[in-house]
């Protein structure tokens, strides 16, 4: 069991024909994910990596039944192939973009808000959502992890990797990056609610960074909501006030924002911190152990 | 990416919004050649992209061109909050009859803008926004539907702007909403917006953020980056499109991944609190994906051109670039800097996990580079990488 994606989910690439819509069509094939096609207005009709190129998503929905799209595109285009998306109504939108600029993105989510919120947006900036041994959309590497019984949220590619690295041997339903913008679609709350409802799913790790309140809106969600457990990672204690930290979101804004209030907060509702990522794997560890 | 106040008000201004006649200065004699310009009482404004500024002293009234003058050279070379004032905006001085509150922002939180709109603006809008914040109007604003004057004077009548004062600030924030979308802005805010004594409503203030996202279709923002305020070191990384951001310890760090490398920051500052001198993390830098043999040069060079620098930690996990890669950009960044006369000479702890880990390792353990330590966790190298920055300090 995962969430959002499974062994069934019939993906396509909006961007596929690009450099990087090119790359990692290709990885996800060789993953096993079911690639059904790719949009590109103007390459319409023609087979790329083996796959037909459709016009637009409404196409590809209808010629392949793809319920998943993956978003390449550039920045510059971003919303407008977003809000396509959304106007073919596909079940999940996953946005890989890099560097999207805020305006856009909100407006994107406007819309999706607007058209009665039929279209999950995961991202932009993420690294996508993979659930191991069933099916990848996005950029995470497929071959470092296995299928398992622990569910994953993360603002960072990289940590998500490591983690689901150090963990293994234990496995994971579904790991899913919401990314470090400003602005995204699913959050982490969303997906702590998926994992609560999904029978696949034992315990969650969630993975937070400087900027925004989200974790700490998180934390009020589990004290709430999430009966299952629940271990936690922050970055950017050591952060200066005022700068970004590669991503666009991250950023301590006055008093705002910072590693220490977000763990305070996931700790007070009885969530394990971990102080490093590796001492985050061996809590969720003794966890899945104690079960 | 923040403005100074001089240039959100010359860029309000164009947007035809109501701001007083200002000349920058950069000199105490350029204070009073403006001051004579704009004759009678003049404001001394000092530019600094922080908050905090007027109960700082950095905000003065001048009766005359000699008095901006002497104000000038007061407020000139000032430090408020770290940042030194290298200008002044020499303004004409306004006559208040009221002070109110506004700006978008962004909401995060709700995936929004957000109109603030108070009638009780001036220094102390954090103070009533936290004592009474029923005085303080907070209204969503959708991307899709924007603001057209009806809505503008909605927000402003929310915010218990009185009667005469409502079509003036309706105008004025119609206004603001363009510079705030045209611009690719995150914050506009103007504080205090003003109700003049003559019954103009005007900026008299202007604070604004841009998205360096938009940059590709923002390119006259361009002009707007600090250069002389910039660390010489962000500079070169920026040129090199490297993600680089210079803090002030002693440990320079590599990796991949925003995420992580703010981790790596994280744990050697805690590894550090066990060693003599307490060593640091000496900056951030995300090499991205790739870690292409040029990437790791380049971020290399950059690292140790930094004088504070004893040692250097490599962390790095293969997901999408394998470790061998990795290593062998490694080996080749070596070379390329020795090549250019600038060999590696502190030591470099490396960890390297993830795909091809082993064979990584391998490479970098048979190029036996000089002062190169592999460790296998990122806890450990983090531990060496302090230790050795103790030892060198």
């Amino acid at each position: 069991m995962a969430i959002w994606l499974n062994a069934d989910s019939k993906i396509i690439v909006q961007g596929m024909t690009g450099g990087e819509g090119t790359k990692h069509t290709r990885r996800m094939l060789a993953s096993g994910a079911k690639v059904v096609g790719g949009v590109n207005a103007r390459k319409a009709g023609t087979v790329h990596e083996g796959l037909p190129v459709f016009g637009t998503v409404a196409e590809a929905i209808s010629s392949t039944g793809a319920d998943v799209s993956v978003v390449f595109v550039p920045p510059a285009f971003t919303k407008d192939a977003v809000k396509e998306a959304i106007d073919a109504e596909i079940p999940l939108c996953v946005v890989i973009t890099e560097g999207v600029p805020v305006h856009d993105t909100t407006e994107f989510w406007a819309y999706a808000v607007a058209k009665g919120n039929k279209t999950r947006i995961i991202g932009p900036n993420c690294p996508g959502i993979a659930s191991p041994g069933a099916s990848n959309a996005g950029i995470i590497p497929a071959d470092i992890t296995t299928p398992g019984r622990i569910g994953l949220v993360s603002k960072s590619g990289t940590l998500t990797y490591q983690l689901m690295y150090e963990l293994r041997d234990i496995g994971f339903s579904t790991a899913v990056g919401i990314g470090g913008d400003p602005v995204i679609g699913t959050t982490h709350i969303d997906a702590l609610q998926a994992f609560q409802d999904d029978p696949g799913t034992d315990a969650i790790v969630m993975i937070g960074e400087i900027g925004g309140d989200a974790e700490e809106r998180a934390a009020a969600y589990i004290e709430q909501h999430v009966t299952k457990p629940v271990v936690a990672y922050v970055a950017g204690f050591t952060a200066p006030e005022g700068k970004t930290m590669g991503h666009a979101g991250a950023i301590v804004s006055g008093s705002a924002g910072t590693a220490q209030a977000k763990k305070e907060a996931l700790e007070k509702v009885g969530v394990r911190v971990g102080k490093t990522p590796s001492e985050t794997a061996r809590l969720m560890r003794e966890v899945m152990q104690s079960r | 990416m923040d403005l100074f106040e001089h240039q959100a008000k010359e860029l309000f201004a164009e947007y035809g919004i109501p701001v007083p006649r200002g000349i920058v200065a950069h000199t105490a004699e350029e204070a009073r050649a403006a001051a004579e310009q704009l004759t009678g009482k003049v404001v001394v404004k000092a530019q600094v992209k922080t908050g905090g500024r007027g109960k700082a002293g950095g905000v003065k009234v001048a009766d005359d061109a000699e008095d901006a003058y002497q104000k000038a050279t007061q407020i000139l070379g000032m430090d408020i909050k770290g940042h030194t004032v290298h200008k002044v905006l020499i303004e004409e001085a306004s006559q208040i009859a009221e002070e109110y509150y506004f700006s978008f922002l962004l909401d995060r939180a709700n995936r929004t803008f957000l109109a603030i709109c108070s009638a009780s603006g001036g220094m102390d809008i954090e103070e009533v926004a936290h004592t009474a914040p029923e005085k303080v109007a907070k209204v969503p604003v959708s991307s899709l539907e924007g603001i057209d004057r009806a809505t503008a004077r909605e927000i402003a009548q929310a915010g218990g702007l009185p009667p005469q004062s409502l079509d003036g600030a309706a105008e004025l924030i119609e206004k603001l909403w363009a510079v705030f979308v045209d611009e690719d802005a995150s914050l506009v805010e103007v504080n205090p917006m003003i109700l003049s004594a003559d019954g103009q409503v005007k900026a008299l203030d202007g604070k604004v953020t841009l998205d360096e996202n938009a940059n590709f279709r923002q390119t006259e923002h361009l002009a707007y980056v600090d250069k002389a305020a910039e660390d010489p070191l962000e500079s070169k990384a920026k040129e090199k499109h490297l993600n680089y951001v210079k803090l002030d310890g002693s440990v320079g760090i590599i990796g991949n991944g925003a995420g992580l490398v703010m981790s790596t920051l994280d744990v050697v500052a805690y590894a550090g609190e066990g060693y003599a001198g307490q060593p640091k993390p000496a900056n951030f830098l995300d090499i991205g994906g790739g870690a292409s043999a040029e990437v790791m040069a380049n971020g290399l060079e950059i690292i140790l051109s930094d004088p504070s620098v004893k040692s250097v930690f490599v962390n790095v996990f293969g997901g999408i670039t394998a470790c061998d890669a990795v290593a062998n950009g490694i080996v080749s960044a070596f070379q390329l800097l020795e090549g250019r006369g600038e060999a590696v000479t502190r030591p470099l702890v490396v960890r390297l996990d993830g795909n091809n880990a082993a064979l990584g390792r391998q490479i970098l353990a048979d190029a036996g580079l000089p002062g190169v330590e592999l460790v296998d966790t990122m806890d450990d190298a983090a531990q060496r990488a302090a230790e050795l920055a103790a030892v060198g300090a």
